[in-house]
């Protein structure tokens, strides 16, 4: 048998505000994997992510997070299991880098000194100089600093899920494939599941396990990064040849 | 007579700074829990907003006028007095809580629900925290103005440095009125400062 897959998304659909985001989605994700979400803007890719960390409600549908409905979690507690990074970090203006990394954990009531150790190993990890950042504030970083401040951050208190939302798209070019690298790194040393949003399909394809790929709020393929690549339905045919293009 | 002149400028000085910080520390009590709720309900906002708003039109004097006849907070002295300072130093209180709640980068809040905060953990580890300056930007105005309309309490007998400002009306004597005018004027000004001082400590650099 198996393991339990991480995080189970059945015939999912959400409605906001009389529209229909998602319709009827279903994607399954085992330990391990980086299942990217890509599409358009407005296909519904950032909506499912929110669904699953309970930022936006199921109009109908079931997800499961460690075998157990989303409904049955306190939705703090699941929150607290999942990290979440942001296209804009949205780090604390107010907190020092170390004080937004070590956020969860001192929600989670940690003893100082393992926050501590925690902190200094995550920012090594993203390539942050502990001695040197520590004490900073985000104001004073750089775009790529702050995102790798909001990474780290996520990883704090070992969630076994990963949630990035678009991570990397305000960033610059080099910047941005720079993290790219990190992130993977990062992967292996400390063996993430993701699941990762984005509109790049050079991203995804680096990125990612498996790719959903989302039209109009449904999924139209669910692949293999290789498996897209030789993919022949529109939305991929269409995101292909804008790869191609470049 | 220069002494006793002294006296009682220190003494109505005194008279009036309590009656300052009585109004600020109960329209901050009032204020402030009022404030983190209407930040949270938008139709609510609009109505004591609008409410503190219509509120501060009137003009004091006649609002002092009003309050005199009022069974349970009216009648001759502090009391009727303290009422209506809390109603000007209401709004900018209100005002300036709501306006800085509101006023947190959504990414942040957002990222605060999303690390699993609760509630009460966001409102008090992130919003209050950055909501701070504009906070003490809404208690320095009420204050500053609180000084300067509770000179007024005099004309129903709610003391304060106003006494003089009255009598010296009534007597035709310049001199009378700035004793009272002056230390009024220097409070509000100290105030001020040190109200805006702790802002800018308080903000972001």
């Amino acid at each position: 048998m198996p393991p339990d897959p991480i995080l189970e998304i059945r015939n999912l659909s959400c409605i906001i505000a009389g529209r229909t985001i998602l319709h009827d989605v279903s994607l399954t994700v085992a330990e391990g994997e980086t299942v990217v979400l890509l599409g358009r803007s407005g296909c519904g890719k950032t909506t499912l992510l929110r669904a699953v960390n309970g930022l936006v409600a199921a109009a109908s549908g079931e997800i499961r997070f460690q075998g157990k409905p989303a409904g049955e979690w306190d939705p703090i507690l699941l929150r607290r299991r999942m990290g979440y990074v942001m296209q804009h970090a949205g780090l604390f203006p107010h907190w020092t880098v170390a004080a937004n990394v070590g956020a969860v954990p001192r929600l989670e009531n940690w003893p100082e000194e393992k926050i501590r150790e925690r902190v200094d190993f995550l920012l090594r990890a993203v390539g942050l100089d502990p001695g040197e950042f520590r004490q900073r504030y985000p104001r004073e970083l750089s775009g790529g600093q702050q995102q790798r401040v909001g990474i780290a951050r996520s990883l704090a208190a070992d969630p076994p899920l990963l949630l990035l939302d678009e991570p990397f798209a305000a960033l610059d070019p080099i910047t941005r494939l720079d993290l790219q690298r990190q992130f993977l790194e990062l992967r292996r040393t400390v063996r993430k599941t993701a699941l990762f949003v984005t509109h790049d399909v050079r991203e995804a394809l680096m990125m990612a396990t498996r790719i959903a790929l989302l039209k109009d709020g449904a999924m139209e393929l669910l692949a293999r990064p290789d498996e897209l690549r030789r993919a022949q339905t529109p939305e991929a045919r269409a995101f292909l040849s804008a790869l191609e293009e470049t | 007579m220069n002494r006793q002149l002294a006296s009682e400028i220190v003494f109505l000085s005194l008279d009036h700074i309590e009656l300052v910080l009585i109004t600020i520390a109960i329209a901050a009590a009032a204020g402030l829990p009022t404030a983190v709720v209407l930040a949270r309900r938008a139709l609510a906002r609009r109505w004591v907003l609008g409410f503190a708003n219509i509120a501060q039109t009137i003009p004091s004097l006649a609002l002092f006028g009003f309050l005199l006849p009022i069974p349970a907070i009216g009648g001759i002295g502090k009391r009727t007095a303290i009422v209506a300072l809390c109603l000007y130093a209401l709004l900018p209180i209100l005002r300036n809580t709501v306006v800085g709640i509101l006023g947190v980068d959504s990414a942040v809040r957002e990222s605060a629900v999303a690390l699993g905060m609760t509630r009460r953990q966001i409102l008090w580890q992130v919003e209050l925290p950055l909501a701070a300056p504009s906070i003490i930007a809404g208690l320095r105005i009420a204050t500053v103005a609180t000084i300067g309309t509770a000179t007024i309490a005099a004309a129903i007998g709610g003391g304060g440095l106003g006494v003089f400002i009255f009598r010296g009306i009534s007597m035709v004597d310049s001199k009378t009125v700035l004793a009272g005018a002056v230390p009024a004027a220097a409070m509000a000004l100290l105030a001020d400062e040190v109200l805006e001082w702790i802002e800018r400590r308080l903000s972001p650099a």
